[in-house]
């Protein structure tokens, strides 16, 4: 294969642009991409400071390489979830990039700031782990955002991801997080504005990338996300992706230019969420009911304070 | 596996979907076009990750 702009020899192939790409211009065609989702969607400008959040794994570094590269204000969040080996060997990686790229990275430790780990709030709570692990992280990096001055969260979301969340959405016709899965979400009522600039890019770009850029990510994955459902749509909509080249694209970009609009007008929820956001009873942080779903979790597991 | 063989025929004889993984060869990435020669050592990393971020 020749790559499709100096026709040198290819380092990867991305079939649903019927295209190949040597090493150079394959991170041109990342950084490229990535811009177009930016601005496009209107995500942030040189003047935000943005924060984003840090896992250790490819997306995450990959995207805060490329915001550096493109010469946005970028620190990271990395929260410590507690799942042993896991945790220390991704957070060593997410500390070791910001060395290499001498930039600012924020810890938030789970269980010393809120009083349980991952593996202990789901055993607690009887939950799946992958629920509490969002619900926690979606809260701490809203927060810890928040707290810190930042303008804009962005998270390492990228097409296979906002394509399978979606496929999903769509089984089950859950209309108001239908509603909700636009790849920028406005600060309000409390929460930071929320942006995924990697929705141009498939997961087998963010990891070729890393090789090719030489970022050193946890390559294992998380050990408690053994039959998450995300994974199976995933893996069907890959079959699917094998056969027919963009479908996965097509079934994304066709939702937000096409379904979203839709909904967005409809009664259900708007792109802020439901209009009825109060302060949690608990912690002031925003929620629909009296409790934050975070603060009933906490409770929960903590065995502290209210549990409405 | 004996070689050479082209990267695609391995994928083939695995039964890996060649979008689902990357194939490196040190520190580059092998195109499906490639032939793998008898002797090399090649990783097919899985590139789909799961649960939340």
């Amino acid at each position: 294969m020749k790559c499709r702009v100096c026709r040198a020899a290819a380092a990867i192939d991305v079939r649903r642009h019927n295209a190949a790409f040597c090493k150079d211009h394959f991170l041109a065609h990342c950084w490229q991409q990535t811009r177009r989702a930016i601005e496009k969607f209107d995500m942030f400008g040189p003047e935000d400071d943005v924060v984003v959040a840090v896992s250790g794994g490819k997306d995450s570094l990959m995207l805060w390489d490329v915001l550096l590269t493109l010469g946005y204000r970028a620190d990271g969040l990395y929260i410590g979830l507690g799942i042993g080996e896991y945790s220390s060997k991704s957070q060593h990686k997410a500390e070791a990039f910001a060395k290499s790229r001498n930039a600012t990275l924020r810890v938030v430790d789970l269980a010393e700031t809120h009083g349980y780990d991952i593996p202990t709030g789901a055993k607690t709570a009887h939950r799946p782990a992958c629920g509490v692990c969002g619900l926690s992280k979606r809260y701490v990096m809203n927060q810890a955002a928040l707290d810190s001055g930042y303008q804009v969260l962005a998270t390492g979301h990228n097409l296979d991801d906002e394509a399978a969340v979606l496929f999903g959405n769509l089984l089950h016709w859950d209309v108001s997080a239908l509603a909700r899965q636009s790849p920028v979400l406005p600060a309000t009522n409390g929460f930071v504005r929320k942006v995924k600039p990697l929705i141009r890019l498939g997961e087998r770009e963010t990891a070729a990338y890393c090789v090719l850029a030489g970022i050193d990510y946890i390559v294992e994955e998380c050990p408690m996300v053994s039959g998450n459902t995300g994974l199976r749509y995933k893996d069907a909509l890959t079959d699917i992706e094998l056969a027919s080249p963009g479908t996965k694209s097509q079934l994304y970009f066709g939702f937000l230019e096409r379904g979203l609009p839709l909904l967005e007008t409809a009664e259900t929820a708007g792109p802020n969420g439901p209009a009825d956001v109060h302060p949690c009873a608990s912690c002031g942080a925003p929620t629909t009911a009296e409790v934050c779903a975070f603060c009933r979790l906490r409770h929960r597991t903590t065995g502290t304070g209210a549990t409405s | 596996m004996e070689g050479p063989k082209q990267v695609a025929a391995i994928l083939r004889e695995l039964d890996v979907n060649p979008e689902s993984v990357i194939v490196i060869c040190g520190d580059e990435l092998l195109t499906r076009d490639m032939q793998v020669a008898d002797d090399a050592l090649i990783e097919l990393r899985p590139v789909i990750s799961g649960g939340t971020r």
